[in-house]
């Protein structure tokens, strides 16, 4: 076929950096304008089940245990749990809006494709999911956190700085979650991650109790877990001091996030070229 | 004439083993609407995707407006053209005027630069009164008639159209139709598929026929008609009727006879000789027309059975 031209642009590799630019903060807004309507009751849904663990587990449970030794430090058991699940609640936030929300909009509203057809690139509206789940988990951790003052649990002038450390905790689990996203054939699949990713993880991270309980070969597998990154990073600000290797656990988190993203969107980008 | 807006040379898109366009090549010059036909699976919507840089050709070029390449201007081809998918894309949260102001935004409009439209395309889409209605609680034709008004909210000089009026009732798809010729007159280009000849013969300035990816025809529909058909139909049906195929009488007054169904389908030049030769069989119904599209469409595409098949 002598007439036929060679494509000028030959299919470009679904692996090729993402193109970023500030179209997403449209797609952004729109999520916003959506949520505004129903964030009342979203709101009630996000913090109402955390503060229940809490309640329940932290002054249950934690007047049977009592003091937990810290660092050289006893603390009560309701500030232990409390500075984990914290963390726990960001991940929660994080993967739901960006696994079943984003996933409505993508494959069963045709939100994606509708957009696609303005001057907005994939890689945009993946940023833009990302971006919300990100904000919806700091909407909920910014809720859960004004509760915990509220009850006395903490009242360090640290806990500040883990309000964008939280951010960052959603930001890490909202680029995860993208990647079940762009697999995902139904929402039935996404009972898979949270039972073989996010549930073992909660249990390793040192959220319940602390992860020198656990056998050693678990242990060093469960320190480099993000969720276990989080928990280092978030819980001394509790206790009114600063977390020790900051940087250390900062990269893993960093990395998690970058690496999840880039997968998540290569993986999108093959969901919507067919 | 002037240089056309939107031109493909030489697309090919293959799926695996299969060449799902082949070789298509086809301009829309300024003013105009083109029509794409063809039976389900002839490449109608994946060359639309091509056009829209959502799917990447094979091989092939598509360019626009003045030397824009898709994909790699994508953006900027975008930001001109107006597209309405098959399948609404209506964001179900909003009401129809937070439809238009939600997605004038991804076009990097401002706010009052938008609510200044949404009045005028509402009533363009005769949604007035649905302006706080949200999708949910309006019918098929208002939902196609608001992804149309969201598809002009970028004051667009060319609509992509895909299968604009599939699924709706005779009354909304004359509103349709309307509007559509109302953009037509206001100088805006269309390319639209679908798979109604009536409204292909009725919007279309010139027609594109494909078939398992090939363009199998082009032209004014008009002539499509006078080049390929003879200008009168007979369609006879009822008991007996298929026996008349076969008829040696009849024979020799039509030019062509097809039979699909329980109907013979007689074409000729001189529709009276036949009408008169039927007049011994009074039970049948017999049905005079002129050669339309869909007998073209037919003929081309192969979908009857033909008299020697």
């Amino acid at each position: 076929m002598s007439t036929l031209h060679p494509a000028a642009n030959s299919a470009p590799s679904h692996w090729r950096a993402p193109q970023l630019s500030m179209r997403w903060w449209p797609v952004f807004l729109r999520n916003l304008l959506v949520w505004r309507k129903l964030a009342i009751p979203s709101l009630v849904g996000n913090i109402a089940e955390p503060l229940m663990w809490l309640v329940a587990f932290g002054y249950g449970l934690g007047s049977l245990i009592g003091q937990i030794e810290m660092g050289g430090e006893k603390v009560p058991y309701i500030l232990f749990l409390a500075s984990g699940s914290i963390c726990m609640s960001a991940m929660n936030a994080a993967t739901f809006e960006a696994l079943y929300s984003a996933f409505s909009r993508m494959h069963v509203q045709k939100t994606w494709d509708g957009i696609m057809n303005a001057p907005v690139r994939l890689d945009d509206i993946v940023l833009a999911e990302m971006l919300w789940a990100a904000f919806k988990a700091l909407f909920t951790v910014t809720a859960i956190l004004g509760v915990m003052l509220a009850l006395g649990i903490s009242h360090s002038w640290k806990l500040l700085a883990a309000w964008p450390v939280l951010l960052g905790v959603g930001i890490t689990f909202s680029c995860m979650a993208l990647i079940f996203n762009a697999l995902a054939k139904g929402y039935d699949f996404f009972t898979y991650y949270f039972t073989l990713f996010l549930t073992p993880m909660m249990f390793l991270s040192g959220i319940f109790f602390p992860r020198d309980q656990l056998p050693p070969l678990v242990r060093a597998i469960a320190d480099w877990l993000p969720l276990s990154a989080a928990v280092e990073l978030v819980r001394p600000l509790f206790m009114d001091r600063w977390p020790e290797h900051a940087l250390r656990h900062g990269v893993v988190l960093a990395l998690f996030a970058s690496l999840s993203f880039w997968v998540a969107l290569a993986l999108t980008r093959k969901r919507f070229r067919s | 004439m002037s240089s056309p807006l939107l031109s493909v040379s030489h697309l090919v898109k293959r799926y695996g083993d299969a060449t799902v366009v082949n070789d298509l090549s086809f301009q829309i010059h300024p003013g105009e609407c083109l029509g794409v036909i063809g039976p389900n699976g002839a490449g109608k919507t994946t060359t639309l995707r091509m056009c829209l840089g959502l799917s990447t050709p094979d091989a092939g070029q598509i360019d626009y407006f003045d030397g824009l390449h898709m994909p790699q201007d994508a953006l900027a081809i975008k930001s001109r053209l107006g597209v309405v998918s098959q399948m609404d894309t209506l964001d179900p949260d909003f009401s129809c005027a937070e439809n238009l102001l939600v997605y004038g935004r991804y076009f990097g409009l401002k706010d009052a630069q938008i609510r200044e439209r949404i009045a005028p395309l509402l009533e363009f889409g005769a949604l007035t009164s649905k302006a706080n209605a949200k999708p949910g609680e309006l019918s098929g034709g208002m939902k196609r008639r608001l992804s149309l008004s969201r598809a002009l909210i970028n004051h667009p000089s060319m609509l992509l159209l895909d299968e604009p009026t599939t699924g709706l009732d005779p009354q909304a798809r004359h509103l349709m139709w309307e509007r559509l010729q109302n953009l037509l007159q206001q100088g805006k280009s269309i390319l639209l598929t679908t798979h109604f000849m009536d409204e292909a013969e009725r919007l279309c300035d010139r027609l594109l026929v494909l078939d398992h990816g090939r363009k199998i025809a082009e032209g004014k529909p008009r002539d499509l008609i006078a080049e390929h058909l003879e200008p009168d139909v007979v369609e006879v049906y009822g008991a007996g009727a298929l026996a008349l195929a076969q008829d040696a009488e009849l024979k020799p007054l039509a030019a062509r006879i097809e039979v699909s169904g329980e109907t013979v389908f007689f074409y000729t030049a001189q529709a009276q000789p036949l009408l008169l030769a039927l007049q011994p069989w009074p039970q049948l119904r017999t049905l005079h027309r002129p050669a339309n599209l869909e007998d073209l469409f037919l003929k081309l595409t192969g979908r009857q059975i033909r008299e020697d098949a």
